[in-house]
């Protein structure tokens, strides 16, 4: 794992927030929460100074970050797109709307695309069983998702080259 | 009080007992696997995981666990139905499913908890066949870990968080690829992890053990040009018999140098003839910062602290940098040991250095880790060549078909195997105090003591305390053993409000006669208290029983040393801490 540099700011904001729940480890969850949500992603070095702040071992903060795969250790692309995986979704589909998802980005779960743009993760069940296949990008949501629609959509968030979409 | 019935048998058990310790009160035995309690170490693992220990409660429809089920009025329990019986049945079933079938070759084989489970169940086919989780092995100077066969009963995590503190295991990922990792998934030796064996010692399967050294011993000691020398720590003699069916607490110190000798040492030396000379060093250097004291320098760093355990060592470079000057500069027995061999004895013996292997037998896995520490070797030639666990030595004399318990007492030989009381007691918590106090007192008062048995320094309390009365000028002195225990004696220090003069510490629970290397206990804290009691009495049966009487420790400083923190002893007997925060 390449070892970043936290700048003196991010630290302080990461205090900040485990200030804000009283530095409880009860809280864990919640800073890790926040501290996403502010830095899009948690890496090691995060990790260590939330383990401080809330006086737990960093083993125990990376055993809950690795727990919930709403978590994330990579940084997310500009466009985070989720493919929800739970029953439901899977028995429609969402697996061919996946892997269409990373033929035509070429990362896979997990990565961001080399310009920053796209990253791609899969989630469990969302609760919207209804829309099953779904997909989310960013905040936005995207029912019965089938793997021909996968070019439109990324082509939605590709300003200027909407190629892909075009041949789908 | 609560009122029920335990296999038609009636009994009455205080609210809040467990269905497993009521059991156990009548003598009804239930099958565990994932829970563990060392009574009275306040150590408890009981997440409740396995379901191994289910028994069947009337009127209920679904099976207890009952370790953590509480009993109720009235309960009417049946440890052993058939429905009981074949729920744990499936229960290892299903666990042997995702297990390597490796008994036959792993470390663990014959004292592995799974494996007796299995036994004891009559397993004979596993009906359940499905994926099987990988993961890598991970080796370190000390321990390896082959999650491969964990069954994430978290014993190894409440040791290492609750227990030490260190936290460096914890349950990562989830579902199938659950695994106990250090954080990141870096490997131990990358993390905090002290070596202190107590995740190994309680761990019921082969996913925990220390670092095999049997073999590279076998071959130094068929290489004819080698000379192989030997060293046993104080704590081994009074467990290594339990290794060979023989009751806890049993002395075999007479055994096991007869069976060294079998096993082709060339010379069976003891680890308690270098506790002496640590004495010396730490006792002097403790009476040298004493006096500054007195004479009122404020500069002077005290309380001093042991520094005999490696894991503690490790524990205070990683945890507690800041205070890395308060420790005793003394190295531990098993260094001093191997520095005055490959010198002074080598030197005698008219053998180099590189033909002179030095091998340790040490009821410890932080030893292996120590004894591979840069600062102990010279030109890359280590001080200690092999720490072995007292396992290990059982499994070697075991190799060699040696009858243990047949063996005639024999003694150590000369000049490094003489020893005193004091050292023999090194091996449990309070010892090594005990044995500076004995010798720290003479120097100081230059009276003779009267009583040599200091009870105000023994017992299993976590955390202790006492003030010695050196003729007038009482000298306070506190003991932890577990690194939680020794972690607020650090806090304390460092706030700056600690009353102690010396401080002892030990990383394992009740001291090296508990150390990881030790045969495995399997959660029973009787085991510690006999072998404790057979330390103490191999004390009082010396005629020698303070350190600076050792006639050959004597004869060392006159020949070789010179005096304790002499320019010599400094470089060969003490060392310098780093920190590794
Ligand atoms: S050896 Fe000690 S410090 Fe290291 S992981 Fe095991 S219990 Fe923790
Ligand atoms: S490594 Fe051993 S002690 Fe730890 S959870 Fe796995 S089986 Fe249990
Ligand atoms: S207390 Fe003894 S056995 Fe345990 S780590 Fe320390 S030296 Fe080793
Ligand atoms: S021993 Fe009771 S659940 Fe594991």
């Amino acid at each position: 794992m390449p070892k970043i540099k936290l700048s003196e700011k991010t630290i302080s904001q990461i205090k900040e927030i485990c200030a804000q729940f009283d530095n409880q480890e009860g809280e864990l969850i919640n800073v890790l929460h926040q501290v996403q949500s502010k830095l899009g992603y948690l890496p090691a070095e995060v990790q260590e100074v939330i383990a401080k702040e809330l006086n737990m071992s960093v083993a125990k903060v990376y055993g809950v970050v690795t727990f919930y795969s709403f978590f994330t250790m990579l940084p997310q692309g500009e466009h985070p797109i989720s493919i929800c995986m739970g029953t439901a979704c899977y028995v429609r589909g969402a697996e061919q709307v996946l892997s269409e998802f990373k033929r035509q980005l070429n990362i896979e779960v997990g990565e961001t695309s080399p310009d920053g743009k796209f990253s791609l993760s899969s989630l469990r069940c969302v609760g919207a069983c209804g829309l099953a296949p779904v997909v989310t990008v960013g905040e936005k949501v995207y029912g019965r998702v089938s793997p021909q629609q996968v070019g439109k959509i990324i082509a939605e968030y590709q300003e200027g080259c909407p190629s892909e979409a075009q041949s789908a | 009080m609560i009122n029920l019935t335990i296999d038609k048998k009636p009994l009455v058990v205080k609210k809040g007992t467990t269905i497993l310790e009521a059991a156990s009160s009548i003598g009804i035995d239930i099958p565990t696997l994932c829970h563990m309690n060392l009574h009275d170490m306040n150590i408890e693992n009981n997440p409740g995981g396995c379901r191994v220990c289910v028994v069947e409660v009337k009127g209920r429809r679904n099976l207890a666990p009952a370790c953590c089920t509480e009993v109720a009025e009235g309960m009417e329990i049946s440890s052993h139905s058939i429905r009981a019986i074949n729920a744990r049945r499936t229960v290892v079933e299903l666990i042997l499913s995702d297990h390597p079938a490796d008994c036959l070759v792993c470390a663990k084989s014959g004292n592995c908890d799974l494996q007796d489970l299995a036994h004891h169940l009559g397993i004979r086919e596993i009906h359940y066949q499905g994926e099987q989780s990988h993961y890598r092995e991970d080796t370190s100077p000390a321990i390896i870990r082959e999650m491969d066969k964990c069954i994430l009963c978290r014993r190894c995590e409440t040791m290492c968080n609750q227990v030490q503190t260190v936290g460096v295991l914890s349950t990562i990922n989830r579902g199938f690829h659950c695994v106990v990792s250090p954080a990141f998934e870096m490997n131990l030796d990358h993390s905090s992890c002290t070596y202190c064996g107590q995740c190994v010692a309680v761990c019921p399967t082969g996913a925990l053990t220390e670092v095999d050294e049997t073999g590279a011993v076998i071959r130094a000691l068929s290489d004819p040009t080698k000379t192989v020398i030997v060293q046993t720590a104080p704590a081994v003699r009074a467990a290594l018999g339990e290794e060979f069916g023989m009751e806890a607490g049993t002395l075999v110190t007479g055994k096991m140098a007869a069976a060294l000798r079998r096993l082709g040492f060339d010379y069976v030396f003891d680890t308690d003839f270098a506790a002496d000379l640590t004495i010396m060093e730490e006792g002097t250097e403790l009476l040298g910062r004493l006096n500054k004291y007195l004479a009122g320098d404020q500069e002077v760093k005290l309380p001093i602290l042991t520094s005999c355990c490696p894991a503690w060592v490790k524990f205070f470079e990683h945890q507690f940098p800041d205070l890395k000057d308060i420790p005793s500069t003394a190295r531990s027995p098993q260094q001093m040991f191997g520095a005055i061999a490959k010198t002074y004895f080598a030197d005698k013996m008219k053998v180099k250095r590189e033909d002179l292997v030095v091998v340790s037998i040490m009821p410890c896995v932080a030893k292996k880790y120590e004894s591979s520490r840069d600062e102990f070797a010279v030109n890359g030639n280590p001080d200690v060549d092999h720490a072995l666990t007292t396992r290990e030595l059982a499994q070697l004399i075991n190799l060699a078909n040696i009858d243990f318990k047949a063996l005639p007492n024999e003694e150590f030989d000369q000049p490094m195997g003489e020893s005193t009381g004091a050292s023999v007691i090194f091996g449990t918590t309070g010892g090594v105090i005990e044995a500076a106090v004995r010798t720290a007192y003479e120097v100081q008062t230059g009276k003779t003591l009267e009583r040599l048995d200091f009870e105000e320094l023994r017992g299993m309390e976590g955390l202790r305390k006492a003030t010695i009365d050196f003729d007038g000028l009482p000298i306070n002195i506190g003991i932890a053993h577990g690194l939680g225990n020794a972690r607020k004696l650090l806090e304390e220090i460092k706030a700056g409000k600690s009353e102690f003069h010396a401080i002892e510490i030990m990383s394992c629970p009740g001291g090296c006669i508990g150390g990881g290397g030790q045969p495995y206990h399997h959660g029973d804290v009787e085991v510690l208290k006999k072998r404790q009691k057979a330390i103490y009495a191999e004390d009082k049966s010396k005629t020698i029983r303070k350190s600076h009487e050792n006639p050959y420790i004597k004869k060392l400083y006159d020949e070789f040393l010179g005096e304790p923190l002499s320019e010599k002893a400094h470089h060969l007997l003490h060392t310098e801490y780093f920190d590794r925060s």
